[in-house]
């Protein structure tokens, strides 16, 4: 398995367009040999291109793509050494499930014995070695996308396994135990994993670092967990968690952040400035308290929305929206008058839509 | 004007695809119908739209017949999980298609379609053709097109499940506003997400295998699963069912000493008994049972823990976003107060005390 390393890597699809209006703006990222990662964002946001640059199926228009320290930017797709999975299952119908996997190291000479002992130990791992003598045609589309990651990993020179939205055409019933498996499968044979989806959640429940995508950009990169408790944009803010992040305006004139008049503790200081503060803080760390206090404010209960095992309670502070996501025996406060804690901690610093760092 | 489906069965190579269906549908009303895929949903809006004829039973509306009334009298429109719209037309032509069909004058046609794309936010969209739009745009014209018909019954299959995570948390919001706003029309909404189907119904019919095996409000169908089918259907990730024996005060789950018996439990005879406890209500703790981790997975802010104990599979739900490590051995606390249970049948024997006073205390 390799590292990936880009470098200063950017792509347009129409040629003379500038950098503002390139689906892929140039950028640095390494992926390190081993882990797994997903590029994750909404249609148009250039995680296929940035993809489809590692396999070498789009040549960027600028930078440099490295495997292990080796420049394999003019490189083909098929001098790469890279094992793929697409949205679509990709098998040999004539073959059976054995030969679909033995094929990539029959291609390369390799002696029977070995090929032999390496199908089975991946067979095993997926759960088809009982299968092997069967034509492949004849296996459900999750068995075929097995087979397609399996043929990735027989071989053990793979600098990498690339996977388009393998979960497409899987059955909803079927995309939890295949997600499951790919990804018990990739714990055990430890490869270096790009996954890409447009679907956060299947992203955070797969990989073990995320690169959030949007308009061409790379937004964040981090483990799903500082994702969430540290997005680095209101937009990241957004897009993980459900309910979205609560962003709150406040002012500041010569003292402390204030919110509606009251005094509002942030996690951290921040440098004065002129622009536009806000403050961040998830639904599920909004508490509604009977006692006033520090960092507590008086809000109008507006709704309560049941969702089963957790109510969401949309609240009205300082004249703005506020949810919180209160545990169902927590009940439903009684009354439209309510008082908000939000903890210190919790409550992060945002200037023109970016998370502003602790100095 | 009640529609009322009376024991509608259906049977299509052997299997039932409805079955005894009963259920009163109201005016004014918003009807979840959850179950998984496969359950009868879309079979039972096909039967009440008239576009799937159905084996035996009866659908009567005001008293008439519905069943011998043809498709285009039945004042139903139907929205359905792979949005359709006309590509050739613009928004506004597409919203005011079976306004023109229907014969009405050129004013009251604008009037009914500009306040209908105004309530599903599209008013500045007319003149854009639906490739212009995105999924979650073009599903709320057909949701438009729906609306403006003033229809009497207004049939939903699963409109949110071809769109993007974001945009479904979006317009299921904006449903719930909408919806409300829809008079004395009867809403059926079918759904395979739980949440969905609780902050949208005000009624909620839970189906399986062409069934309705409960229907109540959303808090007695989530608060008072009739049997453990409901409970998992209801619950997302779907509620622990587990093996386990009562004797002697004490809850034993394959042979584990898992927790003692509530107060809520007191008055059940010793015995074997199946027991439901909701993800929220199992947490990994210091003590407690043995198991391990098979598999990690995130919902929203929520990371739901899967482990095993023995053989009996469990799934924690921890708030926020949590690394666990698979093959971890960790320790689960099952919380005695929230055990469900029911006999081995699987029929709900005792809820847990805080859900029964919430009930009965409205």
């Amino acid at each position: 398995m390799a590292q990936l390393d880009i470098i200063d890597v950017g792509h347009t699809y129409a040629p003379g367009a500038e950098e503002e209006r390139w689906a892929l703006k140039p950028l640095k990222l390494t992926f390190e040999s081993g882990r797994t990662y997903a590029l994750v964002g909404p249609s148009g946001c250039g995680k296929t291109t940035l993809l489809n640059i590692l396999s070498g199926l789009v040549r960027p228009s600028r930078g440099r793509v490295l495997f292990d320290g080796v420049d394999v930017t003019a490189l083909p797709t098929k001098a790469r050494n890279i094992a793929q999975v697409f949205q679509f299952p990709v098998i040999y119908k004539s073959m059976t499930v054995y030969d679909n996997l033995a094929f990539p190291l029959q291609c390369r000479r390799q002696d029977k014995a070995r090929i032999d002992a390496k199908v089975r130990q991946v067979a095993e791992a997926l759960d088809l070695h009982d299968r092997l003598r069967q034509p492949a045609r004849g296996l459900t589309a999750d068995d075929k996308q097995l087979i397609s990651l399996g043929r990735g990993l027989v071989r053990d020179d793979v600098a990498a396994v690339l996977m388009d939205e393998p979960l497409t055409v899987i059955d909803p019933q079927l995309k939890h135990s295949l997600r499951r498996k790919i990804r018990e499968i990739t714990e055990q044979f430890r490869p270096t994993v790009i996954y890409v989806t447009h679907d956060q959640y299947e992203a955070m429940s797969f990989a073990q670092e995320l690169l959030v995508m949007k308009d061409g950009r790379a937004v964040q990169q981090g483990t799903p967990e500082q994702l969430f408790e540290a997005p680095s944009s209101t937009y990241v803010g957004y897009f993980i968690g459900s309910p979205a992040m609560n962003f709150l305006t406040v002012d500041r004139n010569d003292g402390p952040f204030t919110l509606g008049g009251r005094p509002l503790s942030v996690a951290w200081d921040i440098p004065r400035r002129t622009t536009e503060v806000r403050v961040g803080v998830r639904p599920e760390y909004v508490k509604v308290v009977t006692d006033p206090g520090p960092n507590t404010f008086p809000g109008r209960l507006r709704g309560v929305s049941d969702h089963g095992a957790q109510r969401v309670l949309d609240i009205e502070v300082a004249g703005q929206p506020v949810r919180a996501k209160t545990p169902r025996e927590e009940g439903v406060p009684v009354g439209e008058e309510v008082l908000v804690h939000l903890p210190r901690a919790k409550v992060l610093p945002y200037a023109d839509g970016k998370l502003v760092l602790r100095s | 004007m009640n529609l009322s489906a009376t024991d509608l069965c259906l049977t299509v190579d052997g299997v039932d695809h409805l079955k005894n269906v009963t259920a009163t549908f109201r005016p004014g009303r918003l009807h979840t119908v959850i179950g998984r895929t496969m359950a009868g949903k879309t079979t039972l809006l096909r039967a009440l739209a008239g576009l799937q004829k159905v084996d035996s039973g009866s659908l009567t509306r005001a008293g008439a017949d519905f069943l011998k009334t043809p498709v285009w009298r039945r004042d139903t429109a139907m929205v359905y999980q792979q949005f359709i719209n006309y590509p050739h037309l613009n928004v506004f032509d597409n919203v005011a298609f079976p306004l023109k069909r229907a014969g009405l004058s050129r004013d009251e046609i604008r009037r009914r379609v500009r306040q209908s794309l105004a309530s599903v936010g599209l008013a500045d969209f007319e003149k854009r053709k639906p490739s212009q739009l995105s999924g979650g745009q073009q599903q709320r014209v057909a949701m438009a097109r729906s609306l403006a018909r003033g229809t009497g019954i207004l049939l939903l299959d699963e409109p949110l499940a071809n769109l993007d995570y974001k945009l479904r948390e979006q317009l299921r919001d904006e449903f719930k506003t909408l919806f409300s706003e829809q008079g004395d029309t009867i809403v059926v909404y079918t759904t395979t997400e739980p949440a969905e189907a609780m902050m949208l119904g005000d009624v909620v019919l839970v189906m399986h295998e062409g069934r309705i095996l409960q229907s109540g409000t959303p808090q007695e169908v989530f608060e008072r699963p009739a049997t453990t089918t409901v409970a998992s259907i209801i619950n997302d990730p779907p509620m622990n069912i587990f093996a386990g024996r009562l004797a002697g005060g004490q809850v034993t789950v394959a042979g584990f000493q898992a927790t003692h018996a509530s107060a809520h439990l007191a008055d059940l005879p010793d015995g074997s008994y199946r027991f439901g406890l909701r993800a929220t209500d199992v947490s990994l703790a210091s003590s407690g049972v043995e198991g391990q981790v098979t598999f990690v997975e995130i919902s929203g802010s929520e990371t739901f823990v899967h482990v095993v104990v023995g053989k009996t599979p469990f799934v924690v739900q921890i708030e926020g976003i949590h690394d666990v490590a698979l093959g971890d051995v960790v320790r689960l606390r099952l919380r005695p107060d929230r055990l469900f249970a029911f006999d081995e049948q699987g029929a709900l024997m005792r809820t847990p005390s805080y859900d029964l006073a919430s009930v009965e205390g409205r």
